[in-house]
């Protein structure tokens, strides 16, 4: 968002400009961009399995009746899936553009704490090893739901404890990952760089590395208290020795509300970053697009009674996150009106990222449509636990957090590999999602409100149409997806020099663009000044 | 000015609702779609307007809340649209790089979806208390959620009635794995139970939820009804349904509750006040003729009263 004018663009003499060859270089990674493409690539192959589960789950609701898999195999199709694509797709992926940007966004030659960096990446592999075993084990993996709630979590067989020891290392490798981004961001800006001239991105970044912070250990003690609830005879969550199974919802949902922040805010940011570059405009009222993302981040923070008013809740408490709920409404929609602005009276071009970007205005607005419904008490009642949550969720998700993730893919990869992609195909990759990402999940709120339960493997024979369209969306979906990687690949091994502006003629601001295309290995060895 | 008026304000706001579902149906009609639709139940693709006041009510607030939504959307969307098609670089569009804020926009931008948030929120607000207050109910009936079925425990009238009611028969051979058996030939495909609630009509029946072993959630969309079954816990919910719509009501489980949470279903046999009371008695009778013989048969010949259909 600064204007940025740099004095020191020169660091190719810096005499350590080598990474390490071989494995080395990736177990021993101590360099934001090494470690920015583990979590990428990381998180791009949790995509494909946590996609493959979804696979499976649209072939079996295709038509009614059961054709494919045991219903019990069913639930842990969708329980590792939103696990999965929750911790080890969207997040990860979050954390791999803020390793690779942030230090270039705010001027820093790396992340504040480069070690701990590693380390928090090298959980993870394991972590969703661990995870993946599951579906092996006796008794199968969990198959309670993603949101583990008690008594039908405690059913599970061995899946269970090593579930829980997973998420507690996805939860202490984002807590690392968090701590790295405010360090970075709060001891490492280049001189003149003052918090609000900093990027959106970073701004967002920062507010969800809070977020962060706050919330992965409120969900480390709800697993912990299930677990000691198994096997160690307490009864926190247990209606027979005085616990409370609503308790666990809770917590979980203190926990889980902000997490639903921290998938979208990181795209908040990129958009923010996208859409002024291909207007050729600045952001608009950029100073209360970051009030209003602290703003959402704030109010996250009240309203998690709204996944819980079926499962009894005072009036008081009924009418308090109502409100509460809706009042996210405001900030939302603040930030949409200012990318409305933002290309209002600009000149528009749209190359890939833009073209994601758009899709993201669009569909994540769709998506916050059918929240706001959600919102609305007595309607909650008749949406709650049906498809009409599975597409709200999904538009948010999908063409909001994973198209946000695309978008940055698409705009920074030439300034990671110093090549343009082939701009056919990745228009392509955009059209095939953006179009049936809509059949996939739209025809899911009429679902819903036709009145078909979610997390279910056979449906009745009325349901049956919508059901159809939405896999052969489903499947077309997927299949388009591995034009991502393709692509990447391609881009990775060769293809036009990319400049240091990369998007000639839209003069992006930032100070990634005033490094050459592919950014060097260590950039920002001497701090450049902002003025 | 003339208004034209309805019976009365109800069906007046109801053909309201209505004008917008036909709207829907065409936005789906254009995908080319078939549109069902079939009395008092969903039509397909949007919530059913049901049989209580209730569910008119929420039907009533989905609608005024869905049309707001279309509103925004359109003035929203249409405004990104115009943008997109009229400040084309290709078009030769230059960029005004000086409108980057305006104090005045933005407070305008804040203050009108706050307005529009509290006519969303009073009507809404109204509805909560009015759903949540159980008071003067005539009939209540327990019902615990069971892995995978319901129980239904009669008070009040229908004191001592008391039977589980399961997935039927038909639905549950057909819906094993490769069974082989076409769903659409089976009637009511995972919708039928073996022995449904029975309830009378314009009556305010409450339900205490509760649950033995998960949580389960009790939902019947055409009552605007749905609330968590909890175990250790007792959760209330009630609907009074409209004389006259007397029938068979479906819904499921919602709540994910194992193996076979998307086989449980909710079956609720609505009856006039006077069937219902010759159901009860019915009903009674067989209580009392397996409880009555319990000393001179042995055990395995006793009869389990169960509900007739």
């Amino acid at each position: 968002m600064a204007n940025a004018h740099v004095s020191d663009t020169a660091h190719h003499d810096d005499h350590h400009d080598q990474p390490a060859t071989g494995i080395k270089r990736w177990l021993f990674a101590t360099n934001h961009k090494d470690i920015g493409t583990m979590y990428l690539v990381f998180s791009l192959i949790m995509f494909f399995i946590g996609g493959s589960m979804a696979m499976v789950i649209r072939a079996e609701l295709f038509q009614p009746g059961l054709q494919l898999v045991d219903p019990g195999f069913f639930n842990e199709m969708t329980t590792n899936h939103a696990l999965i694509m929750i911790f080890g797709a969207v997040m990860p992926a979050f954390v791999g553009l803020a390793n690779w940007m942030i230090p270039l966004q705010v001027g820093a030659p790396d992340m504040a704490l480069p070690r701990m960096n590693n380390f928090s990446f090298w959980i993870l592999p394991f972590a969703f090893t661990l995870l993946l075993s599951t579906l092996f084990v006796p008794g199968g993996a969990v198959a309670g739901g993603w949101t583990l709630y008690p008594p039908l979590s405690e059913q599970s067989g061995d899946a269970f404890p090593m579930l829980i020891f997973a998420v507690h290392m996805m939860g202490a490798s984002s807590i690392m990952g968090a701590i790295n981004v405010i360090v970075t961001i709060m001891n490492m800006r280049a001189p003149g760089m003052t918090l609000l001239k900093m990027p959106l991105f970073a701004w967002s970044w920062l507010i969800t590395a809070y977020l962060l912070i706050a919330v992965m250990p409120v969900l480390a003690g709800a697993v912990t208290m299930l677990l000691t609830d198994h096997f160690f005879g307490t009864s926190f969550f247990n209606a027979g020795g005085g616990g409370d199974p609503i308790m666990f919802e809770h917590i979980f949902w203190f926990f889980g509300h902000p997490e639903v922040y921290i998938m979208i805010l990181p795209a908040f940011g990129i958009i923010s970053e996208i859409l002024p570059t291909f207007s050729r405009k600045p952001l608009f009222g950029a100073t209360s697009m970051i009030y209003a993302i602290a703003s959402i981040a704030f109010l996250s923070f009240i309203v998690w009674g709204h996944h819980m008013f079926a499962d009894g809740m005072p009036e008081a408490a009924q009418l308090f996150y109502m409100m509460s709920t809706m009042l996210i409404a405001v900030p939302t929609g603040v930030k949409v009106f200012n990318w409305t602005a933002t290309m209002w009276r600009g000149s528009l071009s749209f190359e890939p990222p833009m073209l994601f970007a758009i899709a993201f205005l669009f569909l994540f607005s769709i998506g916050g449509f059918s929240g706001l419904m959600l919102a609305i008490v007595p309607a909650d009642f008749q949406y709650n636990q049906t498809y009409f949550v599975v597409a709200h969720f999904h538009y948010v998700l999908v063409p909001g957090a994973i198209f946000g993730i695309m978008a940055g893919v698409y705009y920074w990869l030439p300034k990671w590999t110093g090549h343009m992609y082939n701009m056919t195909l990745a228009k392509t990759h955009f059209w095939l999602s953006a179009i049936f990402v809509n059949v996939l999940f739209f025809p899911q709120h009429f679902l819903g409100l036709a009145g078909m339960p979610r997390r279910i493997p056979d449906y009745a024979v009325q349901f049956t149409d919508w059901n159809m369209v939405s896999s052969i969306g489903g499947f077309a979906f997927g299949l388009s997806q591995i034009l991502f990687p393709i692509l990447i690949i391609q881009c990775v091994r060769g293809g036009k020099k990319a400049s240091a502006e990369v998007w000639d003629g839209t003069h992006p601001t930032g100070l990634e663009w005033t490094l050459p295309s592919p950014a060097p290995y260590h950039s920002f060895g001497t701090a450049p000044e902002i003025r | 000015m003339s208004v034209i008026r309805g019976n009365n304000d109800d069906s007046n706001s109801a053909r309201c609702y209505r004008g917008g579902a036909w709207a829907l149906a065409l936005c789906l009609a254009a995908l080319g779609l078939a549109v069902r639709a079939e009395a008092n139940t969903s039509n397909g693709y949007n919530l059913p307007i049901g049989v209580t006041s209730l569910s008119r009510d929420i039907y009533a607030l989905h609608m005024e809340v869905f049309w707001i939504c279309v509103g925004i959307a359109v003035v929203v969307f249409g405004v990104m649209i115009y943008a997109l098609v009229k400040f084309r670089h290709s078009q030769g569009a230059v960029p005004d790089t000086t409108m980057v804020h305006s104090t005045k926009v933005e407070i305008i931008w804040t203050i009108i979806p706050v307005v529009i948030l509290v006519v969303m929120a009073v009507p809404a607000a109204k509805v909560i208390l009015m759903m949540e207050d159980t008071r003067n109910s005539e009939l209540s009936i327990r019902v615990t959620g069971y892995q995978w079925k319901w129980q239904y425990q009669y008070m009040d009238a229908g004191e001592g009635i008391n039977f589980f009611s399961t997935l039927s028969r038909d639905s549950n051979f057909a819906r094993q794995l490769h069974s082989g058996i076409d769903p659409k030939t089976v009637p009511n495909y995972l919708l039928d139970v073996d022995h449904p609630m029975v309830i009378p009509s314009g009556t305010k029946v409450r339900l205490l939820l509760t649950s033995q072993d998960v949580i389960h959630a009790w939902w019947v969309p055409d009552f605007g009804a749905k609330r968590s079954a909890v175990p250790g816990f007792v959760n209330e919910l009630w609907f009074k349904v409209d004389p006259g719509k007397e029938g068979i009501y479906r819904g499921q489980c919602t709540s994910l509750c194992g193996r076979d949470h998307g086989f449980m279903p909710i079956v609720v046999d609505v009856r006039t006040p006077d069937d219902f009371k010759k159901w009860v008695e019915e009903q009674k009778a067989a209580l009392k003729q397996a409880a009555a013989p319990a000393g001179d048969l042995p055990r395995s010949a006793q009869v389990l009263p169960t509900s007739t259909n």
